[in-house]
């Protein structure tokens, strides 16, 4: 590990080993989207960052300093790498979105500690020279700004969506967001135009700043309902990417520029990508108060109509085509084996089953086919819902397990409530409906559906998981 | 103005890379299919655990004990993005693979 400090050639392999790095993630960025190469892809740029990495604690060089402190920076790695590991091996899959959330929030948290520690040495000589308005300055003020928003905010969505912390929505919060974010704007006009000789001595602001940021990442999050959590951790992952690349302006690292500012430009197109597969907009999902305003729907609701085990067993096993409309209820119950079970005993019945998976159904786009997956059932299986919306009137039956919004006809019909527009499964279309649901609690945009109270449509209540194992055992007996 | 004149000449290099890796990011990423959505944030959230090169660098010229505790601090939770982010990708899209 000892390198003798004389080394030429150093610096050069080390400008060279991030072009590679950078190279890396480019490629394996774009083989992440290709359902084919991504695990490749993945690896590719896990090992681009192994090499920056590697090259940096052997090669980097600050004023001709090497890296200092290698038995620590070993250590705190290998610490890192234990947990992390740890955790995201042990997970289950239904966690993952917080987990994403969890680890993005880790980087923000090292991106806005690397902003205070560099915020005291600051060279006096460039203060001298052009006063504390500098790209220097200014890089590690956004950096601490970012990287603290992105870290607060993570961990509130990552206790939203492990169901921690519920929704705070008061009328008046995006003024109070919006008053903070010009007080820490202001905060970063004031510190870059002090006149100071040294910058520890603005340090004081620096702790106010890193405060006030916390509470607007939290506040940012808080209204923000469960349904959009996708899209903000997509967005929160983007201001990572550029709390990172802030790093780089910093140490004229182009490593930390390349992947931070790709990041940041993929993640908010991703973040758009989302908005759209929801049919909203950006602005809409931040300031916007999602499920708030309960449509008048449920006032002219009508009946609800439940079916037996034994009678859904029969309707199923006589039917020619069944589609399945999974959603978040089936993550929670951890039921998509048992659904597995559940086709493969149709398919043996000579039945048609398809899954219809809606792009956001779960807490995240492509949600559901992690899950499927998961539990062996063939990817030509499972069906986009633009893809079968035509065939479903000549479906038999349709049973949506733990779905809600995503088959609301509401999203058709009623131009007043906060899903209008958003494409969903027309199941109403289908002959007949059976709706599992463990009650009857609305989704999570907490809107009225009238779906359950179709005349075609039945419901079973209880556990995804238990109801399909009785069905399951129940077709067996038929 | 002469201010923004010397901040943009001498950092014309990483105004560059900026503007082209924005234009990057972009062109990468649209046309994902919506399955792709998860892993892809989640391999795009390991890749900006980037930062765990600034904190390796901060620590290995740290010299208080503040700042070494807060370096160290700073290296282990860049670390937990990086290979957490890995991970769970991998986790992810190893499912996708055992189609028929």
């Amino acid at each position: 590990m000892t390198v003798p400090t004389h080394f030429p050639y150093g610096i050069t392999i080390l400008e060279i080993t991030y072009i590679v790095a950078s190279v890396l993630f480019v490629i394996g960025l774009k083989m992440l989207s290709h359902p084919l190469t991504a695990r490749k892809g993945n690896i590719l740029a896990a090992f681009g960052m192994g090499f920056a990495i590697i090259a940096t604690i052997l090669f980097h060089r600050k004023d001709g300093e090497p890296i200092g402190n290698i038995p620590l920076i070993l250590a705190a790695i290998a610490i890192g790498t234990v947990i992390g590991w740890v955790i995201a091996k042990k997970v289950r899959m239904t966690a993952m979105p917080q987990l994403v959330s969890f680890f993005n929030g880790m980087g923000g948290a090292a991106a806005a500690l690397i902003s205070m520690m560099e915020f005291p040495h600051v060279s006096p000589e460039l203060i001298a020279r052009s006063g504390m308005a500098n790209g220097h300055v200014l890089a590690i003020l956004l950096g601490l700004m970012i990287g603290t928003v992105s870290w607060s905010g993570s961990m509130i969505a990552f206790g939203k969506l492990d169901g921690r912390i519920g929704d705070l929505r008061v009328k008046s919060m995006k003024y109070v967001n919006i008053t903070i974010l010009i007080v820490l704007l202001g905060f970063i006009v004031y510190i870059m135009t002090r006149d100071v000789s040294e910058s520890r001595e603005l340090m004081p602001f620096i702790y106010i700043m890193f405060g006030i940021s916390v509470i607007y990442g939290v506040l940012f999050v808080m209204p923000i309902g469960g349904a959009d959590m996708p899209v903000v951790i997509s967005l929160l992952n983007s201001f990572t990417g550029v709390a990172a690349a802030m790093g780089g302006f910093l140490y004229n690292n182009q490593v930390m520029l390349t992947g931070g500012i790709l990041v940041g430009s993929a993640g908010t197109i991703l973040t758009i990508l989302m908005c759209r597969a929801m049919n909203r907009s950006l602005l809409n999902v931040i300031v916007g108060v999602f499920g708030g305003g309960g449509s008048a729907a449920a006032t002219e609701a009508g009946t609800i109509k439940e079916i037996t085990l034994s009678d859904a067993a029969i309707l199923l096993s006589y039917s020619k085509k069944v589609v399945i409309v999974p959603g978040y209820g089936l993550a929670v119950a951890q039921a998509q084996h048992i659904c597995h079970e559940l086709d493969k005993l149709l398919d043996e019945k000579g039945v048609e089953v398809r899954y219809a998976i809606h792009p956001v159904a779960g807490r995240m786009p492509g949600h559901m086919n992690v899950l499927l997956a998961e539990a062996d059932v063939p990817y030509e299986q499972l069906v986009e819902s633009d893809e079968i919306n035509p065939d479903l009137p000549n479906t038999d039956v349709l049973i949506v397990i733990g779905a809600n919004d995503v088959v609301n006809p509401a999203a058709e019909d009623d131009p007043s409530s906060p899903i209008f527009g958003m494409p969903i499964i027309k199941a109403r279309d289908a002959r007949n409906i059976i709706v599992m649901k463990r009650g009857m609690g609305k989704g999570y945009a907490a809107i009225e559906n009238m779906l359950f109270y179709n005349e075609k449509t039945r419901m079973l209540f209880g556990d995804a998981k238990n109801t399909l194992q009785n069905l399951v055992s129940e077709i067996k007996n038929l | 103005m002469e201010q923004f004149s010397d901040f943009f000449l001498q950092h014309r290099e990483a105004i560059f890379i900026v503007i082209l890796s924005i234009f990057l990011g972009i062109e990468v990423i649209s046309h994902v299919p919506a399955i792709l959505h998860t892993p892809l944030m989640s391999g795009a959230n390991a890749i900006h655990g980037v930062v765990i090169i600034g904190a390796i660098i901060v620590m290995g010229h740290a010299d208080t004990t503040g700042s070494m505790v807060l370096g160290f601090l700073a290296v282990v939770l860049g670390t937990l993005n990086v290979v957490g982010g890995f991970v769970v990708t991998d986790r992810m899209l190893e499912m996708f693979k055992k189609k028929k």
